[in-house]
């Protein structure tokens, strides 16, 4: 059976499940539930400055939207950090550390830009014998109008800044959570690990309006009359997180940073997922607060399973082997080609994949009086819309080997070109090969 | 005081108050708002839907799905009734197992198709207990059409020809309109006087007077009619019923009586029932007598049928409905005599099979006691207007609906084309009313 054991950043857990600094990290009492159902480790949940406490809106604080089921797809808050005492925080803190010294307790950190809070504060964290922190420069709503949060995460120099003085008063590894809400998540991570970051985490939420109450014409979830643009997340903000961890891990001046990676993770295999572009572990919230904390038995055995399957025994052999294949559009072979095929004896005839291509793209699949459908091959672009939205999965694509004549082009299919040497291409500057 | 349920002979009160109402409620509980959303959610929107293909009254049923879904069920409803404006009953009473759900998809890849005639009626449900009527008529064409029989599809066809501006009467030989829906169709599928109620609303669109207790014939003929209006639609149904042609045969009587009494009667206690019960015939009339009789408290309630079980025009549904109900099926025994004896009646049967397609009767016989005994061996039209041509026993219509008369259209069980369906007379009157319409407006 495969060792799920994982080491970031020297903190070692059972396995590389955490869960992410929220809701469900705000308490002794929902920390030691996560332990106990198995979770390798928790990043606890923001915690402030020292002072009168955060206070929180008193009505509805998420919003979500949901698939046709009833399946929560995407889920959104306008919660704070903490709003609990400072000390209370680090007494439970250091109560569940004594007790499950097995596990990862990363506590994560949001104070003003001064140095001085940030030396405050980390001198009351490192008594918890936490094994590390974590920079919220991420939450994208509330302490984000106060400067901090998100508005940290924006700008770079702020990043490095703040990262630098951690490094400097702590001798606790440091990850930094990035926001997504910016227009290349390759900038705040080089400030990160210019300031002295020992990894970064990511995503933190998406600014989001979920939905409109067209009766109140305000926004959901509505506080009086009013709402705010809060923090998106669950498996909806996947794509944009797997993009995200791929773009620093394999940018040069970030490569072999060590990444946690969050955004929708909900089974075993969106971990294994975000892992093989470069993260090491991965932080969940969205899945245990539409499910509890339970599901972490099937990621355990999930990832287990197929670590098995693939001969693979380290969670490490699955890290950043994804990197060397994302690439660039340019670099596409342009000459690979792909043909829809049905297999008839799956197919239920609903025609989905025949009006999506009629209507939609390249008239590519016939439907016949006794609703057959059939692909025809001279039009297909293999453009995939028909597998997407092929209710049995009867739909794949066939590569067409070199040599073999395309319909579509009339001309067989040739070897590897790409854009940066094509023909159509004005700018080429080589052979394309 | 109730009578036993083994108490021979044919009796009323054979159960409690309570007892009537549990065995006469809704066979198909109507669909919460929360189940309505998940069998909505599983409709796939198919591409020139095979739902719709499979109805006979082109209900567009991924859109009124759709609307459903989004939370707009009177949109539903008015996308159902503008193709079937008793898309209320055939919610209920349509074989929706051979038509749209037998067609669905979800059918094909894991034998549960989409509930769509349990959606149908949430979203018809939802509009009509609303009050709302969601048709208007047009300008008045000063043109009058009369309709004979206000069954399904003389309901329909006057409703769309009320609709494009025409006035007018429909001519019934019952006491109450309905047809079939009032008088002919099982009490637990549509409870709670539904027909009646569904009658009344579609008479909200106005333009349409109905006069009862007048029958094509007795009162008036197609001339009278034609004398006063510009078109004739006869849509009078099946008045007949086939007569069993064996000694003894005046001991049976029509199980079309038997439900027609039942659908009208104010108290189901008073409806008499036999201890032992047995129905000739192997259609939903004979399904729908037997279960009947079961539920009024009949001890045993028999169906024979003369041919195999796979051969009865009831459906799978139907009979799978009837067995568990406690009715037996006999298939492959034809009635050969009637006997009355101290005890009853004991009705003969000869054992059957068919051999080289031909049924023939065997030496074999099989005899079933019995306190009442129905037929429902088919229904068959009444009498009819000199110059209509009758073919297989129905009035020849063409495409539109037009008989060989001049002037004169017909459509539902008593005309040809199409099954003996509620959804198809509801089809065929709409779509002769539409005809009438282009001919009376010299389109």
């Amino acid at each position: 059976m495969a060792n799920l054991t994982s080491t970031f950043l020297g903190i070692k857990s059972p396995n590389p499940f955490w869960l992410a600094s929220a809701p469900p990290t705000d308490k002794e009492v929902n920390v030691r539930r996560a332990f106990e159902a198995g979770w390798g480790g928790v990043v606890w949940k923001t915690l402030g400055l020292d002072g009168p406490p955060v206070v929180n809106v008193s009505g509805p604080r998420y919003g979500a939207i949901h698939g046709p089921d009833g399946t929560l797809l995407g889920l959104n808050n306008i919660e704070l950090i903490t709003d609990r005492p400072l000390e209370v925080n680090l007494r439970e803190i250091k109560s569940v550390k004594r007790d499950y010294p097995d596990r990862a307790l990363v506590v994560s950190l949001m104070v003003p830009c001064d140095e001085d809070s940030w030396k405050a504060i980390l001198a009351r964290v490192e008594e918890t014998e936490a094994d590390g922190v974590e920079l919220n420069f991420g939450c994208p709503h509330g302490m984000a109008e106060r400067g901090m949060g998100a508005a940290v995460g924006q700008v770079p120099d702020y990043v490095e800044m703040v990262t630098r003085w951690v490094k400097q008063h702590s001798r606790m590894p440091c990850i930094v959570k990035l926001t997504p809400n910016i227009s290349d998540i390759r900038i705040p991570a080089e400030a990160a690990k210019r300031g002295g970051a020992d990894a970064v985490s990511l995503i933190n939420t998406i600014n989001s309006i979920t939905s409109v109450d067209l009766d109140l014409f305000a926004p959901q979830p509505t506080i009086d009359g009013f709402g705010t643009h809060g923090g998106y997340c669950g498996p909806a903000v996947k794509p944009i997180a797997l993009n995200m961890v791929a773009e620093i891990a394999r940018n040069p001046a970030t490569r072999g940073l060590p990444i946690s990676g969050i955004g929708g993770v909900t089974t075993w295999r969106d971990a294994a997922e975000f892992m093989a572009p470069g993260a090491h572990n991965v932080q969940v919230c969205t899945a245990v607060m539409t499910y509890g904390f339970k599901i972490v038995e099937e990621m355990i055995s999930g990832l287990s399973d197929y670590m098995d399957r693939k001969g693979l025994t380290e969670t490490r052999e699955i890290v950043g082997r994804a990197v060397p294949k994302v690439t660039d559009w340019q670099y596409l072979n342009l000459n690979y080609t792909t043909k829809a095929s049905i297999a008839q004896e799956d197919c239920i005839k609903c025609g989905r994949c025949h009006i999506v291509c009629e209507d939609t793209s390249h008239q590519a699949i016939t439907m016949a009086a006794d609703r057959t459908v059939t692909v025809k091959e001279e039009e297909c672009v293999a453009c995939n819309l028909c597998v997407e939205v092929c209710p049995t999965n009867c739909i794949t694509m066939r590569e067409l080997s070199e040599g073999e004549l395309d319909l579509r082009t009339a001309k067989p299919v040739g070897d590897y070109l790409n854009w940066t040497g094509h023909p159509n291409n004005p700018m080429a500057t080589t052979s394309g090969k | 005081m109730t009578t036993s349920q083994y108490r021979p002979g044919v009796h009323p009160g054979r159960l409690s108050d309570a007892e009537y109402c549990t065995a006469f409620a809704d066979v198909a509980p109507p669909l919460s708002p929360h189940q309505a959303q998940v069998a909505a959610a599983r409709c796939y929107f198919c591409a020139e839907a095979p739902c719709t293909t499979a109805c006979p009254s082109d209900i567009d049923v991924p859109l009124f799905i759709r609307q459903i879904l989004t939370g707009t069920p009177e949109a539903a409803a008015q996308t159902i009734l503008s193709q079937n404006i008793l898309g209320g009953m055939c919610a209920r009473v349509c074989p929706t197992e051979t038509l749209c759900e037998g067609a669905c998809v979800r059918e094909a890849a894991e034998g549960k198709p989409v509930e769509i005639g349990a959606l149908q009626r949430f979203a018809t449900d939802r509009l009509q207990t609303s009050g709302v009527h969601p048709f208007t008529r047009a300008a008045r064409t000063g043109k009058a059409v009369a309709v004979v029989g206000a069954g399904p599809a003389g309901l329909a066809c006057a409703h769309r020809l009320a609709m494009r501006g025409h006035e007018v009467t429909v001519y019934d030989a019952r006491l109450k309109p309905g047809g079939l829906n009032e008088y002919g169709i099982a009490a637990y599928k549509a409870p709670g006087g539904f027909a009646a109620r569904e009658v009344a609303w579609l008479l909200q669109i106005g333009g349409i007077a109905v006069l009862e207790n007048w029958q094509l014939g007795r009162n008036g003929s197609v001339a009278d009619l034609l004398a006063d209006h510009d078109a004739v639609f006869l849509g009078m149904g099946l008045a007949g019923v086939n007569a069993l042609t064996i000694p003894g045969a005046e001991f049976a009587t029509p199980a079309t009586e038997f439900i027609a009494h039942l659908r009208q009667a104010e108290d189901l206690a008073t409806v008499p029932v036999g201890r032992r019960v047995v129905v000739i015939g192997g259609g939903m009339t004979a399904v729908d007598a037997a279960v009947q009789a079961k539920l009024l408290g009949a001890e045993t309630a028999s169906i024979v049928y003369r041919r195999s079980q796979a051969e009865m025009p009831a459906s799978g549904h139907e009979q799978e409905h009837a067995q568990k109900n406690g009715v037996r099926i006999v298939p492959n025994a034809a009635p050969v005599a009637i006997r009355k004896d101290d005890q009853g009646y004991e009705v003969e049967f000869a054992r059957t099979e068919t051999r080289d397609g031909k049924l023939v009767q065997l030496d074999d016989t099989l005899r079933i006691k019995a306190d009442q005994i129905f037929t429902a061996i088919g229904q068959t039209l009444g009498p009819v207007p000199e110059g209509l041509t009758i073919t297989d026993g129905k009035i020849e219509i063409d495409a539109r609906g037009r008989t060989g008369l001049s002037h004169v259209w017909a459509g539902g069980d008593c005309a040809s084309g199409g099954e003996d369906l509620t959804v198809t007379a509801v089809a065929q009157g709409r779509d002769a009313a539409e005809d009438i319409h282009a001919f009376l407006m010299g389109a």
